[in-house]
């Protein structure tokens, strides 16, 4: 098949420079506004690595240890920047080590740009040193993929990669390029791409929509409204704030909408979800309105969809028209970005407030404190819980930092009890539930937010998939706090298998090494607590600390998340014990 | 309730297409029943003829699915009696078969059907029309020695009165000439 050439750049549009591939692609990277990336040099990408060499007064790169790291931490750039990360990698095991992050990115939302490199063109399908066929494995876990074998495809590809990577519902795009393409010469102009006829990135909001779910919002006793990470990707918050406050709506959020609201706000009630809090849970079944807004009802939201939001009529305010009754039948799908159809739904409804509604929910987080929070927070046995140290942490560093978190237990009370005052401050695995993400990706969040904190929990299971990257952040001299948790179990997995397969702790106990050892190998400074009353100086010297820091917390060994809804059940049958 | 529907895909054509489109129905487990892919009436463009058994519910999505991907123009779905379809089979018989009797050739007469080769050895029959018509004359030629058969995919048109897609790509052929001009 003939490569593309249907979007040409016009010839008088810029002066053309004949360059390399390998030069290209840097100029592409300049010109895309790129100023860092994440990757791992090898054979079939060595002539890029040569020309970034020339290019390191306006290209940073981050070596990590492992191409898993640079990929975790191009997310983590992108989630706390919104810009688009970039990673670079060469071919083979180096292009499927990315794939993890690359899935994680795609159900995430996160836009990034993933280039590896490619055995030369002549070699393509000969199972050659370092061959994988990276597009065929990538397809279905990206958003858009291509493999370049020529230089003079270099700019509309790279521009197309960019234009897809940022626009729309953001996702991970893929490029591979051969390694005689990099080293071709060509008359290289560029330009950034405006549009792809085969591609519409936001859907036109439609007035009719509208004004149903004005009519519907106007209407409504018991309104609650679903937060996601669609309003942090369309840098809605103050948006979304204008609505809720007009119309005096409670809303709840989804893991990744997570600090798209102040977490004092009083219409903020909490998160949705499987360890989510009681009220947001219970009243979903209660509520005659659901508003889903840039959320898309995953079932860790759901739970059982036969019995979710029974009382209710639901607005999906959503970008991607796939969503729409993908999970939960729509009865008024809003699409567009939340950035224009939120402000042009909030000119229409009335002024409201729904304070009765409202108190419901207080009320409902006071059992939730009564019963369970308190006694997380403030506990009487002497095991030091997660709560009570994730809840300190937040506190040292005035509610205000960059939370990035691991996959399990740990992630699940940090995601309830840290605190925020500002959007994009929540970096964790939502869909894909990726253990080994945090490490990297706090190196990611840090170097996308200098001027921020970034607080990393991670549990002793998920630290030790990615502990090489504590190289990275030695040698770049990342100033991550990291706060482990450990005890010593695989605990999410332990707790299902305490409450659901009868304590047969299959697999689950880990026999760990010395962690403040390893730190030491490292040159990261450290400190291991196990007692209470030694928790708040140890936090004091992290947070004062200059560079990065281990923190690391031996916690109650057998502790479970709860609130939970077990799965197949009901949102209203969340348990608090 | 699962029926037959046929999925119509205007795509650009690129290098990985075809697997981009199977994937969608490859990951939530459904079978395609036939495929046709070919370069439709316009330059670059091209059209894909899916026919699968799922729920409306579920061809929805896929269609949605589909759509998603960045290279994909547009995706429809259509029930049988909103299209006009036809897929085309080829028979090989030993010619003499054909020389032995005048069945093999009356079945061709009765069946539409036309002999597209014939040498001393072998003869190429070709029929157009419904699987089960296919289908049927392959039934009936087997006791003729029949050698080979092969049926393509489904080809399609739809019976809407409006073409909007049609309308809308030329005004793209439009503007993709007037950029290369």
């Amino acid at each position: 098949m003939e490569a593309q050439t249907y979007e040409p750049i016009k010839k008088e549009q810029c002066k053309a420079v004949n360059i390399t591939g390998a030069e290209a692609m840097m100029e592409c990277l300049v010109q895309e506004g790129v100023e860092l990336m994440f990757g791992y040099p090898g054979g079939a990408i060595m002539p890029v690595y040569d020309a970034l060499y020339s290019y390191s007064d306006r290209l940073k790169h981050v070596l990590v240890r492992h191409e898993q790291g640079a990929i975790h931490a191009a997310q983590g750039f992108a989630r706390v920047s919104g810009k688009v990360g970039v990673c670079l990698v060469t071919s083979g095991p180096a292009a499927t080590n990315v794939v993890t992050g690359i899935a994680d990115a795609m159900i995430d939302s996160t836009p990034v740009v993933i280039i590896s490199g490619q055995v030369g063109s002549n070699l393509l399908g000969t199972d050659a040193f370092q061959e994988t066929d990276v597009i065929g494995i990538t397809q279905p876990v990206t958003k858009w993929n291509y493999q370049i074998t020529r230089a003079e495809d270099i700019p509309w590809a790279m521009a197309k990669a960019f234009y897809v990577a940022r626009s729309g519902r953001p996702g991970p795009v893929l490029i591979d390029i051969t390694k005689d393409a990099q080293f071709n010469k060509f008359d290289f102009r560029y330009q950034k791409m405006q549009s792809i006829r085969s591609y519409q990135p936001v859907p036109q909001p439609d007035l009719t929509k509208i004004n149903e779910a004005s009519h519907l919002i106007n209407l409504a006793k018991k309104p609650l409204a679903l937060v996601g990470q669609g309003v942090v990707l369309a840098n809605a918050e103050k948006e979304l704030m204008e609505f809720l406050e007009k119309t005096g709506i409670p809303a709840a959020w989804t893991i990744l909408g997570l600090s798209a609201m102040p977490t004092d706000h009083p219409l903020n009630v909490g998160m949705l979800g499987m360890h989510g809090n009681y009220g947001p849970n219970i009243k979903t079944n209660q509520a005659d309105l659901i508003i889903g807004i840039g959320m898309r009802f995953d079932d860790r939201v759901t739970a059982n969809t036969q019995r979710y939001a029974t009382n209710a009529r639901v607005i999906h305010m959503e970008i991607d028209p796939a969503e729409i009754n993908k999970i939960i039948h729509a009865d008024v799908p809003v699409l567009g970005t939340v950035k224009e159809t939120l402000p042009l739904l909030t000119q229409k409804v009335n002024k409201n407030e729904h304070t009765q509604w409202l108190e419901e929910f207080n009320a409902c987080y006071r059992v939730e404190h009564e019963r369970l929070i308190g006694k997380e927070l403030h506990p009487e046995k002497p095991e030091l819980t997660m709560g009570e140290v994730v809840r300190r942490v937040s506190e040292a560093f005035d509610d205000d930092a960059i939370m990035v978190t691991d996959v399990g237990q740990h992630q699940m009370v940090a995601t309830r009890y840290f605190k925020f005052r500002q959007s994009r401050s929540v970096v964790t695995s939502g869909g894909l539930g990726t253990m080994g993400f945090g490490l990297p990706a706090a190196i990611g969040a840090k170097l996308g937010a200098p001027e921020r904190h970034v607080c990393l929990f991670v549990g002793d299971g998920g630290f030790q998939m990615t502990i090489q990257e504590l190289g990275t952040i030695f040698q770049e001299k990342v100033p991550v706090k990291i706060i482990l948790l450990n005890n010593n179990f695989l605990g999410m997995v332990r707790q299902w298998q305490e409450l659901f397969f009868d304590f047969r702790y299959a697999q689950t106990e880990l026999i760990n090494p010395d962690f403040q050892t390893i730190a030491k190998g490292y040159y990261i400074p450290a400190i291991k607590v196990t007692e209470r009353e030694n928790l708040d100086d140890a936090i004091k010297t992290m947070a004062e600390s200059e560079g990065p820091f281990l923190l690391e917390v031996v916690v109650e060994k057998e502790g479970n998340v709860f609130p939970m809804v077990p799965s197949g059940m009901s949102v209203d049958d969340i348990r608090l014990e | 309730m699962k029926e037959e529907f046929t999925l119509t895909v205007f795509s650009e054509n690129v290098v990985g297409l075809l697997n981009q489109v199977t994937t969608v129905f490859t990951r939530r487990h459904i079978n395609i029943e036939s495929i046709t892919a070919s370069a439709s009436a316009i330059k670059g463009i091209h059209k894909f003829t899916i026919v699968i058994f799922t729920t409306q519910e579920q061809v929805e999505k896929l269609v949605g699915q589909i759509e998603k991907r960045i290279d994909v123009l547009k995706a429809y779905y259509f029930r049988n009696n909103e299209i006009v379809y036809q897929e085309i089979a080829l028979y090989k018989v030993p010619t003499k078969s054909l020389l032995e009797g005048n069945e093999v050739e009356q079945l061709v007469r009765k069946h539409g059907a036309r002999i597209l080769e014939l040498t001393e050895e072998y003869t190429v029959i070709q029929k157009t029309g419904y699987k089960e018509e296919t289908q049927y004359l392959y039934e009936k030629l087997q006791p003729y020695g029949l050698t080979q058969f092969t049926r393509s995919g489904r080809v399609a048109v739809n019976r809407l009165k409006k073409e909007p897609l049609t309308t809308w790509l030329k005004t793209l052929e439009e503007d993709r000439l007037k950029v290369e001009a």
